[in-house]
């Protein structure tokens, strides 16, 4: 049976799945018990399954996920949140320091299966700290699997996925899209769900592709809709960290067009990756370079010119010309 | 001066955090006060009080973006603090700092626009609630990371002693701030290398929703300077004049002695964590708590103000009149600024100019020469 969540219910529903199956799964972070953390995305879990399950922490990143890099050592599954984008710094020694390389370290005997959480992106009328989108620091890591989740039923099962990965995942939420509601199919089985690392086409089109994440898959779809000269395939890419080049590419090969959408700053961004992997991969198919329409290069903007620092429907249409200008 | 070695305002408070605990009867004696220094400390108490509601208005109106901290509970403190303060002394704070803006200096209508995103704001808009900077009142920034301004106001005391000069840096921030890494940091250089600074811990017994007990190991918060034989004390921070002659010896000592201090007050935050935040995990006593008039320093010193025959129903109205004419100014200026415009998203990055391959806006034409 389905029921109607919104993203931030789903990756809640997820998460109670995941306690239930696996006694292991932990969650801790600032204020995720009492208060059912800053976006309500733990709401209840404490009052259900106890406060040494789910862990109102000192007011502490570091501490936070380097204690959780300590149970998931000993055999626990611990979900660490971070309560926005901007403060997930605190804990960086621990995760590109730690948490990335524990695996390698030990040629395999230890595994890390931490997820952090972290509300990420803008379009909420706030500042810096809390409107980044900080995902190419962690894809640039070689042992972290990062994930964003753009629809709730793709958070749902995300979450659960993520949890009963040996590998450290950094889930990626977009805030603005938290009370997006849709029909997610909770009675079916996890191992029927699409592998965490696998992209979807998310429209299907034969003109050009966009490539886009989290947030922004939305309005790349907007932006599809809107144009009603060209077909434009929309690829939501869910994993950033490995990216399922073979969605990509196979898509471009049909369409010879890419434009890659992120909210993140241009430079040094998965987009950049994106568009040389493909330039290698089907330089022969290309009829333009691959267009990137991203956050500009400047800190997160005041909230009255987050509108102009954000791709949106005309920025991304402007991307899709200059594919076609060319 | 007071010899705060022993603060008058509850030194011996109790493991709670001083929670529930009746106002100290050995707050300073009115009648060793000058009348004119206690209305002007009322009178810069009730502009914080009234300037921080009407920016909660505001904010709920949406004319003010992101989030915002209000120092409501807090304006003895504030107050109590910053009057101690000489113009050359530097103040680091976090977040929850309008009020400190005003009483450091800036002008309210300055902060106003600050808040309201505007041109006119005292970092043009840029910076917003959490991140007032002002060099010539010297306050070197509100901060919006927790524990953000602690090493770097240690490194602005290391900059007094490398510069000569006699000036002593106060950094203020939440009680919950001293559980993250930087607290343990910045004290140990701090004691380490006899830097002039006052730390100050604005114990609001919460935070967010986390409580004092909750969170740290050691609750009495002034004690935890021990560990770097940095001497601690506590104030009633519901007692503008006792936290004033607490600070006022701290500060005293930290630029004479050439040491670190810390200090402790504590009082309620009246609402929730910011705005937005209807503080649903207090618990019904918590909550009355917060409410309470007997905890509400702004009430207190004005009764008491009144019972001193220092402060008249005239006088009263008149101070009222005049901060409430100050905050609709500060206001109706905000309101009236211009925004920054779009050309102005690329501007600050850099100190010289670097080239920017992001800037295309879609308006520019699809392939520029
Ligand atoms: C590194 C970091 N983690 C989390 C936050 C979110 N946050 C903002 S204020 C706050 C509580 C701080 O409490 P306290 O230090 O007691 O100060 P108060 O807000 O009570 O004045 C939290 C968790 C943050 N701003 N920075």
């Amino acid at each position: 049976m389905g029921s109607k969540l919104t993203l931030g219910r789903a990756i809640n529903t997820g998460l109670r799945q995941a306690m239930e199956a696996d006694p292991k799964v932990l969650v801790m972070g600032e204020d995720v018990g009492k208060l059912g953390g800053v976006f309500r995305v733990t709401d209840g879990l404490q009052k259900d399954f106890g406060a040494d399950r789910v862990i109102d922490t000192p007011l502490a990143e570091s501490g936070i996920v380097g204690t959780a890099i300590g149970l998931a050592l000993r055999g626990y599954r611990p979900v660490c949140e971070i309560q926005f984008d901007g403060f997930f710094f605190p804990a960086a020694n621990q995760t590109f320091s730690q948490l990335a390389k524990i695996r390698r370290r030990s040629a395999g005997v230890l595994s890390v299966p931490v997820v952090i959480r972290i509300p990420y992106g803008g379009g909420i009328g706030a500042v810096e700290h809390h409107s980044e989108s900080p995902e190419a620091y962690f894809t640039h890591t070689a042992g972290l699997r990062v994930v964003t989740a753009a629809t709730p039923e793709d958070a749902y099962w995300a979450i659960q996925q993520a949890v009963a990965s040996d590998d450290p995942v950094i889930f990626l939420e977009p805030k603005r899209r938290y009370y997006e509601k849709a029909e997610v199919d909770t009675d079916a089985t996890l191992s029927a769900a699409p592998p965490l690392d696998a992209a979807r086409v998310a429209r299907p089109g034969s003109d050009a592709t966009i490539v886009a994440y989290g947030p922004m898959v939305k309005t790349a779809l907007q932006a599809a809709e809107a144009d009603t000269e060209r077909d434009i395939e929309v690829i939501d890419l869910r994993s950033l960290a490995p990216i399922d080049y073979d969605t990509v590419a196979d898509s471009v090969r049909r369409t010879g067009r890419l434009v890659v959408v992120h909210e993140a700053p241009l430079t040094n961004g998965v987009g950049g990756e994106i568009s040389a992997r493909v330039t290698e991969e089907c330089f022969y198919h290309l009829e333009a370079p691959v267009m990137r329409v991203c956050g500009f290069d400047t800190p997160y903007p005041q909230s009255r010119l987050e509108e102009y620092y954000l791709p949106d429907l005309d920025r991304i249409l402007d991307g899709i010309d200059r594919a076609f200008a060319y | 001066m007071a010899d705060t070695a022993k603060p008058k305002g509850g030194g011996t408070a109790k493991s709670s955090g001083g929670r529930r605990q009746n106002r100290k009867n050995d707050s300073p004696d009115l009648a060793d006060e000058s009348p004119k220094d206690l209305l002007d400390h009322y009178r810069r108490m009730l502009l914080v009080r009234r300037f921080e509601e009407r920016t909660g208005q505001a904010y709920t109106q949406a004319r003010i973006g992101g989030y915002c901290h209000l120092n409501l509970g807090e304006e003895a403190t504030v107050i109590g603090l910053t009057s101690v303060l000489d113009e050359r002394d530097y103040l680091f704070t976090n977040y929850r700092e309008h009020g400190y803006a005003i009483a450091k200096g800036m002008s309210p209508r300055g902060v106003m626009a600050e808040l309201y995103g505007r041109t006119t704001g005292v970092s043009r808009g840029w910076g917003g609630s959490m991140h007032m900077f002002d060099t010539e009142t010297r306050l070197l920034g509100g901060y919006g990371i927790v524990g953000g301004q602690l090493p770097l106001a240690t490194g602005a005391a290391l900059a007094v002693t490398y510069r000569g000069g006699d000036e002593v840096v106060m950094c203020q921030m939440g009680d919950g701030t001293t559980n993250i890494g930087a607290w343990h940091e910045s004290l140990n250089i701090a004691s380490l290398w006899n830097l002039p600074i006052v730390y100050v811990v604005v114990n609001n017994f919460t935070g967010m929703g986390t409580t004092v007990e909750m969170a740290s190991a050691e609750p009495d918060l002034y004690k935890r300077g021990s560990a770097f034989r940095i001497e601690g004390h506590r104030v009633d921070g519901r007692d503008v004049l006792a936290v004033r002659d607490a600070a006022s010896g701290l500060v005293e000592r930290a630029r004479s002695e050439q040491r670190p201090f810390l200090l402790e007050a504590y009082s309620y935050r009246m609402k929730g964590h910011s705005v937005v935040d209807p503080a649903k995990y207090r618990t019904k006593e918590q909550a009355e708590e917060a409410r309470d008039k007997a905890n509400d320093p702004v009430a207190i010193f004005e009764e008491r103000l009144l019972n001193a025959g220092v402060l008249t129903e005239d006088t009263k109205k008149e101070i009222s009149d005049a901060v409430r004419e100050e905050v609709a100014d500060a206001a109706d200026f905000a309101e009236n600024s211009p925004h920054p415009d779009v050309s102005t998203l690329f501007d600050y990055t850099y100190a010289t100019p670097v080239a920017n391959e992001s800037k295309r806006m879609p308006s520019e034409p699809v392939f520029a020469e």
